[in-house]
């Protein structure tokens, strides 16, 4: 395949990944979202295949590709819906923010991102013109769920649709990083996810709700 | 100068014999989904025959603004579809700045429709008018953004020009900024024409509908307008997208009005399945569609002016 189509398919890459972002902005059904968000996983897992300039090591970009793949797209989402099974929460009834602000919050963020991404100094040349802007859009969606949301589950998902923006990040450098600092990154998120899920349970077990407003009141 | 005359002849014949035949087409798909065999494709036609040999039942609160909403509706409407290129490039009246005036127009008749509903007094259909003017308030700007991608991502101004030969170029270039804008554009016809996941066209509960509530009051001609502007507001709205994923339509005038007519029937059948695969959404969700529809049209945007 020419090296044209291949730029096409990652644009089309990169704009699925930013519309996934207002998906998960706008449904307040926690499934919908942990699909979603193990959809753009997936979907980021492509990009490394995509970009890798002609002349890398196979292995590696293979290796950064499947892990994401595993771990984004199969393992944290299975994980999220037993944690969504387990406390029997399937959407968010009123988050912080409503849906329809964070949508326009969200909005604005991307513009900003597109239209502020090409003026960044990088230390490399950018590998595609929308590689930093998805990836600014995705870590301000992340935040912005984070931040808004009330129920653990969607916090949660706010965290992992900000290492996804994270992850696109880093892959303008993935030619300067060994692939076992990539793994490590991948643990680190599964490690977090697989606290946070013990997390969840105990907030559960201990409020008989996942509203993490109410940690903030004090009880014995 | 003949052929210009065909041209215009066959334009304007088109716009005021097709629209009926959407709804036709739409409410088949439904019945068809569902397993019903459905009403004929042309029922409106007949429909609209009935109704204008009917006499005509007012409130008696209603003044001299009750006849305005059907009347602006449908002749803004027309007006609209003058501007929207049907077969052959130019369409009947073009300028630069003309996307500006296809809204105005759809919101003249939407004013005056609001009006002639508060004008009959009733609690019921302010109640309608209130709801129709909010979710226009969102689809306006959604739908103004679709525009202006367009216009510059093809460089032009004018409706004609931008849905003509300058639309070939920009796909090649702009293809997903063109397809984010296509789909928002849907999501706008579905809210301004009432369709389902915003509004339920076939629905008689006074408590969920939206458009029907606020012409409840008209009887006779006024309805057979109101039906026939409603018609004519969807083939705007069919032609824009027709002509936007169609790539600029076909060549001559044969082959143009050909691709619009299956352009139409490709929307009516979209709208069909769209309309029998989901459910009508609740109120206080709309918004969230509409601002979703505003955000997608304002990402394709940025895309392109980046």
């Amino acid at each position: 395949m020419s090296a044209l189509r291949l730029a096409t398919i990652a644009e089309t890459v990169f704009i699925l990944v930013v519309m996934i972002d207002f998906f998960v902005l706008a449904s307040s059904r926690l499934k919908a979202a942990i699909r979603a968000v193990a959809a753009q996983g997936a979907l980021l897992a492509l990009l490394p295949l995509l970009l890798a300039p002609q002349e890398l090591h196979v292995l590696h970009v293979l290796a950064l590709s499947l892990g994401a793949l595993l771990v984004k797209g199969i393992a944290i989402p299975w994980m999220l819906g037993w944690a969504m099974r387990e406390a029997s929460v399937s959407r968010e009834v009123e988050p912080v923010v409503g849906y329809v602000p964070s949508l326009v919050l969200g909005g604005l963020g991307v513009m900003l991102a597109f239209a502020f991404s090409a003026t960044l100094p990088l230390p490399t040349p950018e590998r595609h013109p929308y590689l930093v802007a998805t990836s600014l859009s995705t870590v301000w969606t992340g935040m912005l769920l984070v931040v808004s949301r009330k129920k653990a589950v969607s916090q949660v998902l706010g965290f992992l649709v900000l290492e996804n923006g994270v992850f696109v990040f880093g892959l303008l450098l993935s030619d300067f990083m060994p692939w076992m600092v990539e793994a490590g990154v991948l643990l680190d998120l599964f490690a977090a996810v697989f606290v946070m899920g013990i997390v969840i349970f105990h907030i559960h077990r201990t409020f008989s709700s996942m509203d993490t407003e109410k940690l903030s009141a004090l009880r014995d | 100068m003949s052929h210009d005359l065909a041209r215009a002849g066959l334009q304007l014949a088109l716009l005021a014999v097709v629209p009926p035949l959407l709804p036709g087409i739409v409410s088949r798909v439904k019945a068809r989904v569902a397993g019903r065999k459905g009403p004929p494709l042309l029922q409106l036609y007949s429909d609209l025959a009935r109704l204008c040999r009917k006499g005509e039942v007012k409130s008696t609160t209603a003044g001299a603004a009750f006849h305005l909403g059907p009347v602006v509706a449908a002749a803004g409407a027309l007006a609209a579809g003058l501007l929207v290129p049907g077969p052959g490039s130019p369409a009947l009246l073009a300028f630069r700045g003309d996307l500006f005036l296809l809204a105005g127009l759809l919101a003249a008749g939407r004013f005056c429709t609001v009006l002639s509903a508060l004008d009959t007094g009733s609690a019921f259909e302010g109640m309608g008018a209130a709801r129709e003017v909010t979710f226009a308030s969102l689809a306006e700007p959604a739908l103004f953004l679709c525009l202006l991608t367009l216009s510059r991502a093809t460089g032009e101004l004018s409706l004609s020009a931008m849905l003509g030969p300058a639309l070939g170029p920009a796909w090649a270039l702009w293809a997903p900024a063109l397809l984010l804008c296509a789909v928002a554009l849907f999501v706008v016809a579905l809210a301004e024409n009432s369709r389902i996941p915003v509004d339920d066209p076939t629905t008689h509960l006074e408590l969920t509908m939206i458009h029907e509530v606020m012409v409840l009051d008209h009887s006779g001609p006024d309805l057979a307008l109101v039906l026939y502007g409603a018609a004519v507001k969807l083939y705007v709205f069919g032609a824009l997208l027709a002509r936007l994923l169609l790539g600029g339509g076909g060549q001559g005038l044969l082959g143009g009005s050909l691709s619009l007519l299956v352009g139409l029937a490709l929307f009516a059948i979209a709208v069909g399945l769209v309309e029998s695969t989901m459910a009508r959404l609740r109120l206080a969700r709309v918004p969230q569609l509409l601002v979703g529809a505003g955000v997608l049209s304002l990402f394709a945007f940025v895309l392109l002016v980046r």
